[in-house]
């Protein structure tokens, strides 16, 4: 090749940009099935039910009165009443509160908890990363309810030992997704590039890595919900629940006897518990697809 | 003179992953051995091997992105290992690193604005205003007009700009030398040439000292002063471009300019 | 666009003939590759050379119609090898032709070898799928012979993340060439490889050439690869191709603008500081074609009125033909100064 002299260079002319085309935003990727609308709408109108009990019932939820097992339809109580005369839907109203507490207090500390000592696990490894695990796996090896059970039926029943019982066995699952994603993230060039500029570890665990793993964490967060109220529900059941709160798990318990004569006793507690669980779990799956826009992403 | 930024005898041990037991101790890979290494102010070093050969390694130790297992990485004469904190801060903010695929060293869910903004933050301790008009500033000289390119994200931009925000980053910090692994391997022929020549003039105007860690022997003639090969984890070759590229001694640095194929097709040395 | 010395003595091993590649956009289609046409013969070897964008790859994968994406499809043009268009060819028949008359080497020999299985059988694979059951054995040495590999019974046992990038190319040319076909397709073959393997796997690809008569298209990015190794070349931009000669003329008198920028932005042991040259602005993206000729924005002697709204046809240079309003006018010879 012979050589030329060189014309004066132009260094600049980067070109524009390439162009960006617009993709579904994620409210549109996580609306556009049917289902998840529908699981939406639900857990808005238990949200509201949990809010506004007092407003939309006209009962007392705990005393009962003369009206004993009522079916549905019956005058003035559109749900029918428990044998204690207890107005079913006023119950199934304030069972929100303790299914959306239990759910939701539990598994935010599920995922403090998990989150912490997972990025901690991840990030540093080595001894801290071996210890942090076996901790974790011990917990994850009980059996969830058998221990609820245990620790309920050992220190007795009140809503805040259940969510902490509820919390101290959900974090091992987040802890290891953490762990996992930040140990990988840690290898990456930009964090890498962070440590150059200057960043000390707390500054990049915070700021860069755990952005990265929020979408996993939303996820299992939701998923753990789901399965909180259904553990709470089950203790309920077997009369572990707190005595002086409504619960579904409670209803279904009172419900024992009375499965076949007064279907509406269980009826609609079992159908709360069933939709609301549902509904959580169908979040935690299109939280999922939204949150990964790659899946199914033409390049 | 003492050398900006020097190895002195580092050595970088792996350990083999599947190797020793409780009894047995693990087998160690050396990937970086007993390099010696100096950058001086001002100068384009460039440090040619092929995969396997620990230059990434050794362009890590020299970034203090990780410790060497024996030998001392020395800034201005002060092992980094051993320097106080103040020293380290002078460090970090005076070695900084481009790296070859721009897009895995950009967080993705930062904007290039955020990106550059970073060791603003950090490494110089500016206020959020200050920096960014400093990210304005660092976004023209890599000529990248700031209205259209700030609030990019990585996967919006094309190869070459993707450099530039990593060459913007590394200016940030108002360095005085930029380890470059593998600029512009990843980028397009006709593009290749723009981002170098940002470089070059980068390097004339703020006296910036390089590090030009390639595998590419094209790319050295035209750009760097002092070449060092490595091969195997130990360096065979240092001298000036044009001594080691016209009169190679070591069997793999002739090896290896026997290999490059030319563009001229009358010089078929491989066919 | 024939070297001078064979005429049209033999039909071409591979004809393409004005091929054109689509991709569905949602409801659009989008052209990336547009009116392609190049000819292999046999022992002869034709570089395709682009950059990012080009359609090279496309139109690789298009000859066989091994589109990574359902979304591809070819859209136009014929694909004839030994005179029997492949594109007109249901998937049956397709399945005969690959392998057995045309082999294909790909980018990066990791994502092509089953990590389970030793080389040895994969590379037998190719021979039984068609039909070639018995003696495949000693074929199988034979190829792993052919490709330099020393000890050959022992390679063939040898799985592939015990072999190094350069053996493992080297296993996928030999399984490309079981069946002995007429043309070997390499897409991008050495990019991924170091140098020194890179130049181990060029000398092979010509002897091979050499000694089998094959026919070789070669792919790839890389100008100084081409000068190694071919005797025609096509350089493609922005999924069209621009300019077509024999390899000498075009690296002595480059017709096109972008191709004689291109040979300048080469950059080899031999230039010097001064000698960075690159051509200003950024590859045009599919979709977003300019109007007119495609390369105008950048071009150098770019004549407003005409190159920004005509899209120019390949006419004939020299020796070759250029897709180039100005080819031929003074300043087009030297379009950069």
């Amino acid at each position: 090749m012979t050589a030329f002299t060189s014309p004066p260079m132009d260094t600049a002319q980067a070109g524009p940009p390439p162009p960006v085309y617009a993709k579904p935003g994620f409210r549109q990727r996580l609306l556009q099935r049917l289902g998840t609308r529908i699981a939406l709408g639900w857990l808005l109108l238990v949200l509201l039910l949990a809010l506004a009990a007092p407003l939309v019932t006209a009962y007392d939820p705990l005393s009962g009165g003369d009206n004993a097992l009522q079916p549905p339809l019956s005058a003035g109580h559109w749900l029918g009443t428990d044998d204690l005369g207890r107005d079913i839907w006023t119950r199934v109203v304030y069972g929100t509160r303790v299914s959306l507490a239990v759910g939701i207090i539990s598994a935010f500390f599920a995922v403090l908890i998990g989150v912490v000592l997972g990025a901690i696990a991840g990030y540093y490894g080595g001894w801290a990363d071996a210890l942090l695990m076996r901790i974790a796996e011990f917990f994850q090896t009980l059996p969830r309810f058998v221990v609820a059970l245990i620790v309920i039926a050992v220190f007795g029943a009140s809503l805040a030992k259940m969510i902490l019982v509820i919390a101290l066995l959900s974090w091992p699952q987040l802890a290891r997704v953490v762990r996992a994603t930040v140990a990988s993230l840690r290898q990456s060039q930009f964090v890498d590039a962070a440590r150059v500029a200057g960043m000390g570890h707390g500054a990049i665990i915070l700021r860069e890595i755990l952005p990265n793993v929020a979408a996993p964490i939303i996820v299992i967060g939701s998923l753990d919900i789901a399965s909180a109220i259904l553990i709470e529900a089950s203790l309920s059941f077997f009369g572990l629940g707190e005595p002086n709160l409504v619960s579904w798990g409670g209803m279904l318990n009172d419900a024992q006897q009375y499965l076949r004569s007064a279907w509406w006793m269980s009826a609609f507690a079992g159908l709360a518990i069933a939709l609301t669980v549902w509904a959580f779990n169908l979040l935690g799956d299109a939280l999922n697809d939204a949150l990964n826009p790659r899946a199914g992403h033409t390049p | 003179m003492t050398a900006l930024l020097e190895a002195r005898d580092v050595s970088r041990l792996f350990p083999v992953r599947g190797s020793g037991s409780l009894l047995r101790a693990r087998r160690m890979q050396t990937a970086v051995d007993q390099v010696s290494i100096a950058v001086q102010p001002g100068e384009v070093l460039a440090l040619v091997g092929e995969s396997g050969s620990g230059k990434t390694t050794l362009g890590r130790m020299l970034l203090g992105l990780t410790a060497p297992s024996s030998g001392q990485v020395l800034y201005k004469g002060q092992d980094i290992a051993q320097a106080p904190a103040s020293a380290l801060r002078d460090f970090r903010q005076a070695v900084q690193v481009v790296f070859q695929d721009s897009g895995g060293s950009l967080n993705p869910r930062h904007t290039v604005a955020q990106s550059i903004a970073l060791p603003l933050r950090y490494n110089r301790g500016l206020a959020p205003e200050q920096a960014e008009r400093e990210v304005d500033a660092l976004l023209e000289q890599v000529h990248l007009p700031p209205r259209h390119f700030r609030n990019r994200l990585p996967h919006e931009l094309s190869g070459g700009q993707r450099q530039r925000v990593g060459i913007a980053r590394a200016l940030a910090s108002q360095p005085q030398v930029v380890i470059a692994d593998e600029p512009v391997s990843a980028l397009d022929v006709s593009v290749r040439a723009q981002i170098l020549r940002l470089m070059f003039d980068l390097q004339q105007t703020q006296r910036l000292a390089y590090l030009f860690i390639t595998h590419d022997l094209g790319v050295v003639r035209a750009f760097a002063q002092r070449v060092a090969v490595m091969y195997q984890g130990r360096i065979v070759e240092q001298g000036t471009a044009d001594a080691v590229l016209d009169d190679p001694q070591h069997a793999y640095t002739r090896r290896l300019l026997a290999a490059t194929p030319i563009p001229d097709p009358r010089r078929q040395q491989l066919g | 666009m024939n070297s001078g010395a064979t005429a049209d003595a033999a039909a071409p091993l591979l004809d393409v003939r004005h091929l054109c590649v689509d991709i569905a956009q949602g409801p659009r289609q989008l052209r990336v590759v547009e009116d392609v046409s190049l000819q292999v013969q046999r022992g002869e070897a034709v570089g395709l050379v682009g950059e990012s964008g080009s359609g090279k790859s496309m139109t690789a994968f298009a000859l066989l119609n091994l589109f990574p994406s359902p979304l591809a499809r070819v859209a136009g043009g014929e694909v004839l090898l030994e005179g029997r268009d492949l594109a007109r060819m249901d998937a049956a028949q397709l399945r005969s032709v690959r392998g057995a008359r045309v082999g294909m080497v790909f980018q990066d020999p990791s994502s092509f070898l089953d990590p389970l299985m030793p080389v040895g059988r994969q590379i037998a694979e190719a021979l039984v799928a068609h039909g070639q059951v018995d003696g495949s054995r000693a074929r199988v040495l034979e190829l792993i012979d052919l490709m330099e590999l020393p000890q050959a019974a022992q390679v063939a046992l040898k799985y592939p993340h015990e072999l190094s990038g350069g053996m493992r190319q080297r296993i996928l040319i030999a399984a490309a060439l079981a069946m002995k076909p007429a043309l070997l397709i390499a897409d991008e073959p050495t990019t991924a490889l170091d140098v020194t393997v890179q130049a181990g796997i060029l000398k092979l690809l010509t002897r091979l050439r050499k000694e089998l008569d094959l026919g070789l298209l070669l792919i790839t990015h890389d100008l100084a690869v081409i000068a190694e190794t071919c005797q025609q070349v096509h350089v493609m931009y922005a999924g069209q191709i621009v300019e077509s000669n024999a390899i000498e003329p075009l690296f002595d008198r480059p017709a096109h603008p972008y191709t004689q920028g291109l040979l300048r932005s080469v950059l080899s042991p031999q230039s010097r500081a001064h000698d960075l040259f690159s051509i200003p602005g950024g590859v045009a993206i599919a979709g977003q074609w300019p109007s007119g000729c495609r390369f105008h924005p950048r071009c150098p002697i770019m004549r407003p009125g005409l190159c920004d709204t005509a899209v120019p046809e390949l006419g004939s240079s020299g020796q070759g033909v250029d897709r180039c309003h100005l080819s031929g006018a003074p300043e087009a010879i030297h379009a950069w100064g």
